[in-house]
């Protein structure tokens, strides 16, 4: 761990020996691939509709069921949350905060864009994801909720900024 | 997220991730995909500095329109103004290496208390 260095952090390195210092002995699974899927821009941005994809909850939590299980979930972009749940995800909480919810849902940036005719415009919604262990959940759960959310709301192209 | 996001690719709407997991966003093979060097937490951009913010978010919008291929990363120049954030995450000292080993060993008892429920 070199803290001088400029190398990207290896994270998943640092986070499969920190599961192995818990006592697990089993590593996670990265989800991998060597190719993506690819679809260009069907019309110019600036007549393109904006979603915005998070993997914050809401405020008051109400995408996290009894279980303590989080669901994808949607928020109004108009007007937007003051603030956002982000305590649930592994980000870096003695380096920074997520006091600034545009530092992660930059939902007021995009809305000057829009203003400015940058892009077409934001959709209705934000959208939430939850990141969880399982890769099937999010690839036969969350995925396709996302995608159907996404659509009804009549996006173009999606932003995804993961905590 | 990454996984989501090549959901919406394959099903005809374009994606761009913005943030900070290098490793973990290129290994899943996210099909465009900003980088920017920050700790966790703030993907587009340091809190409450706005100029940043619009920058990270153009370089984004940039990023749908001037891709041609996927899984380029899209490098930024941004520095966090503390140099120490890299060794912090997920560090482990002796001191948090034995109160990971509780913890794990805590959480293993309450999973096969319930089991032999």
């Amino acid at each position: 761990m070199s803290g001088g260095s400029n190398a990207p952090v290896p994270y998943m390195e640092r986070t499969r020996q920190y599961y192995r210092a818990m006592g697990y002995d089993k590593d996670y699974v990265w989800a991998h691939n060597e190719d993506a899927p690819f679809t260009p821009l069907k019309k110019p941005l600036a007549e393109s509709r904006v979603a915005l994809i998070t993997t914050a909850s809401d405020k008051s939590q109400t995408n996290i069921d009894a279980k303590g299980v989080r669901h994808v979930w949607a928020g109004p972009t108009t007007p937007p949350p003051d603030a956002l749940f982000t305590m649930n995800t592994a980000w870096d909480k003695e380096s920074t905060h997520t006091d600034d919810r545009e530092s992660f849902l930059p939902i007021e940036t995009m809305q000057a864009f829009a203003r400015e005719g940058r892009i077409g415009g934001l959709t209705d919604h934000f959208f939430g994801t939850p990141t969880v262990y399982s890769h099937r959940m999010t690839m036969q759960r969350h995925a396709p909720e996302i995608l159907e959310r996404v659509q009804a709301d009549g996006a173009d192209v999606a932003v995804l900024s993961p905590l | 997220m990454s996984l989501v996001a090549r959901h919406l690719e394959a099903n005809g709407i374009p994606t761009v991730v913005v943030g900070s997991a290098r490793d973990i966003v290129e290994y899943c093979g996210a099909p465009r995909f900003v980088f920017l060097d920050f700790p966790l937490g703030n993907p587009t951009g340091e809190p409450w500095k706005r100029d940043m913010q619009r920058d990270v978010v153009g370089i984004a919008l940039d990023t749908l329109e001037n891709a041609s291929e996927p899984m380029q990363t899209v490098e930024t120049d941004f520095v966090w103004p503390d140099p120490e954030w890299r060794g912090r995450y997920n560090r482990l000292t002796p001191d948090i290496r034995a109160r990971l080993k509780a913890e794990g060993d805590a959480r293993r008892d309450k999973q096969n208390a319930a089991k032999a429920l």
